[in-house]
């Protein structure tokens, strides 16, 4: 159960060039095609076994709503085939269907019947339904007058009723508050954890690379990527920046993580190091030390500004520090080919125990979206632990400084 | 494939049967008098017609001088052609009506033509329900012959179905269907004999007349609920035929085009 297989999909709309020549090709016989096909998506095949969880990204108009709506079978694919194992349910379009006029109680019954669900076992489902929305007495009141958080939440809890083998998500988690979203997030996790297979559609870093174990990336209708999420991420974060004349090359480190490096080249980064208080390369720091970040940058054209950024990550390709020098006021102004510059970065080491990589980029402004002269993900990959400091919990270390006061027992008021 | 679509029906009863209802809800949910509309409306065009032509017009059915009996013909005619009317327009527009659902929501389409005849099924029930009242009441009650309106129904509804599928699913794709359709039902009406009757009609009308396939049946209607006469179940074979050519061509045109239709949507 929860198995999913796509093989050879492809989706492709009919054009036809005047509204007659639909009615021509469908009443004279052995006619020939008078339409066009748009492919909108080609070439599709992965496979996702039960239990997985698979991410899929990419930029408006690739095709990840068509590929999901086909998997979901509100679309029906032009060639290929999919093959799914399993009660299937969506969270694509949350609040489909309802009717304003009627009240909660009564829509959350129409939303499971167009689930295909009878009406006593949504009756049997309903107090979970109630409990999980926490929409209290609104319930029974016309779903018009109800928020759009709420009609969100209402929807999601019947969508979510019954743990289905295969759970569709559509960005949509990304509406109401920060509290339920928190919660429908757990709710996702506790169904993934008892083998509910996922597919996620979304831009959220984070969320892909928290929950997912592989990622989709998808580029012009066809699969550009399958693999791990943070290579994906940062591929398609490259993707984003890619303009004329920019390169994206991925390069497996020895470490096993997949680098990427895009830009338009006009100037590259040479060399990046950690180094210690005696100016030593090193791969390991300890937590609290002083370290310097030092990178070293070639100009190969002259441009008119540079601004170096480096964002540290941890191994999950979670962000825990960033700076650039255009935020520190500190961006170089009228650069010529040839031209060789250092940077160095001097910080206390304040991570906690565990691998950590540099990410770097060189643009002209504050964002590498805007002029990306290079992006280069795993730049450096270092590793903190901790000798010298009490053992602690977390990312980052905070140091904190302890003092204790105890009091006499006399000088506790008591309330005779 | 009937076995299949049965299926399909069978397991989303809840749904089809929640639409039904929810759609009788909805359309009184906000007024006073509710279902009473459902009635009011077909009752002010059989006044209408009634008084224009019965006793403005002085119209009288040939060999029955007597102003109600007019009153009983019209009703037979107006109501069943009302229900045959709300089948082909509801279901023309099913589609169209229900884009978001189709295009979000994957659920077996062949529910929305069913929830279309459930719901006119109501509709015609209800009025149909007063009209025997009526006739109860008028001392007119038809007698064992009410039993033909069994097989008359079946056989309407039959018609309506099959011609209502291939007007809901050509509709999506070349809206003018719908424009057109809404045209040819005015004519069609006053090419049936509904508010006339057929026999002040010259000969070659009349013969003409035959060629429409719900002359015969709303003529069954007629003579059952004024005369309590049998239906000549020979006169209706045409429509028995055509309908079922219409319901074929009608699932062959749903099957085929079900899956491009969300495309066009």
């Amino acid at each position: 159960m929860g198995h999913i297989r796509v093989t050879d999909l492809g989706k492709a709309y009919k054009q036809y060039p005047t509204r007659w020549s639909r009615l021509a090709e469908w009443l004279i016989p052995f006619s020939p095609m008078r339409h066009r096909q748009h492919w909108v998506l080609q070439d599709v095949n992965f496979e996702i076994a039960p239990g997985e969880a698979v991410g899929i990204v990419g930029v408006n108009g690739a095709g990840k709503s068509t590929l999901l709506k086909m998997i979901t079978g509100t679309t029906q694919p032009t060639c290929g085939r999919i093959q799914l194992e399993g009660r299937v349910a969506a969270l694509l379009e949350l609040g489909m269907g309802f009717h304003p006029d009627f009240t909660g109680r009564q829509n959350a019954v129409m939303a499971g019947q167009l689930l295909g669900m009878q009406v006593e076992e949504i009756e049997a489902l309903m107090p979970d339904i109630e409990r999980f929305a926490e929409i209290g007495e609104a319930i029974d009141h016309p779903v018009r007058t109800y928020s759009s958080g709420m009609q969100m939440r209402l929807a999601f809890s019947v969508a979510t009723a019954r743990r289905p083998d295969i759970l569709i998500v559509d960005e949509a988690l990304s509406v109401g508050d920060a509290y339920f979203q928190h919660k429908s997030f757990d709710r996702i996790r506790s169904f993934r954890k008892a083998g509910t297979t996922l597919l996620i559609v979304s831009h959220d870093r984070s969320a892909i690379q928290s929950i997912c174990d592989s990622a989709i990336l998808l580029e012009g209708g066809r699969m550009a990527m399958h693999d791990k999420p943070e290579a994906v991420m940062d591929y398609y974060n490259a993707l984003l920046a890619e303009r004329e004349g920019q390169t994206v090359r991925q390069e497996t480190l020895a470490g096993g993580q997949v680098q990427t490096v895009s830009g338009t080249g006009e100037a590259g980064i040479l060399s990046v190091r950690l180094l210690d208080e005696r100016e030593r390369s090193i791969e390991a720091a300890e937590v609290g030390q002083p370290v310097v970040l030092e990178v070293q940058v070639e100009i190969r054209q002259d441009i008119e500004r540079l601004v170096l950024g480096f964002m540290i990550k941890d191994r999950l390709g979670q962000a825990m520090y960033g700076i650039n020098t255009h935020r520190q006021n500190q961006a170089l102004e009228d650069l010529h080919a040839g031209e060789r510059i250092t940077y160095r970065f001097a910080f206390i080491m304040g991570l906690g125990k565990g691998n950590y990589s540099v990410a770097l980029s060189l643009s002209r402004l504050d964002s590498h979206l805007d002029r990306n002269f290079e992006w280069r993900d795993y730049g450096l990959v270092f590793h903190i632990i901790n000798n010298r400091q009490e053992d602690f919990v977390g990312y980052s270390w905070l140091g904190a400084k302890t003092s204790i006061t105890r009091h006499a027992e006399n000088l506790v008021e008591r309330a005779p | 494939m009937l076995l299949s679509l049965y299926r399909s029906l069978r397991s989303y009863r809840g749904f089809i049967l929640g639409s039904v209802k929810r759609e009788f809800q909805a359309r009184y949910r906000n007024s006073l008098f509710g279902a009473l509309w459902t009635v009011l409306n077909p009752l002010s065009m059989i006044v209408v017609y009634t008084v224009i032509f019965s006793h403005i017009m002085r119209a009288r059915l040939p060999g029955v001088d007597d102003g109600m009996a007019y009153s009983v013909y019209l009703c037979a005619g107006l109501l069943t052609w009302g229900l045959f009317s709300e089948i082909t327009l509801r279901s023309q527009n099913m589609f169209l009506e229900n884009a978001n659902l189709l295009k979000k929501i994957s659920f077996p389409r062949i529910c929305l033509p069913v929830i279309v005849l459930l719901n006119a099924g109501i509709n015609f029930a209800i009025i149909i329900g007063l009209f025997l009242g009526f006739l109860l009441i008028t001392g007119r009650w038809p007698g064992m012959a009410l039993l033909a309106m069994l097989p008359l129904l079946a056989l309407q509804v039959l018609f309506c179905a099959g011609l209502g599928m291939i007007l809901g699913v050509l509709n999506v794709f070349f809206r003018d269907v719908g424009q057109f359709f809404a045209i040819c039902l005015q004519f069609w009406f006053w090419l049936t004999p509904i508010v006339y009757p057929l026999s002040i009609l010259p000969e070659w009308v009349q013969r003409l007349l035959q060629l429409n396939p719900l002359t015969n049946l709303i003529g069954s209607y007629q003579n059952l609920f004024l005369y309590g006469q049998w239906p000549v179940w020979n006169s209706l074979l045409p429509t028995l035929v055509i309908g079922v050519l219409f319901c074929v061509i009608g699932l062959r045109v749903f099957r085929r085009r079900v899956g491009e239709m969300v495309d066009e949507l």
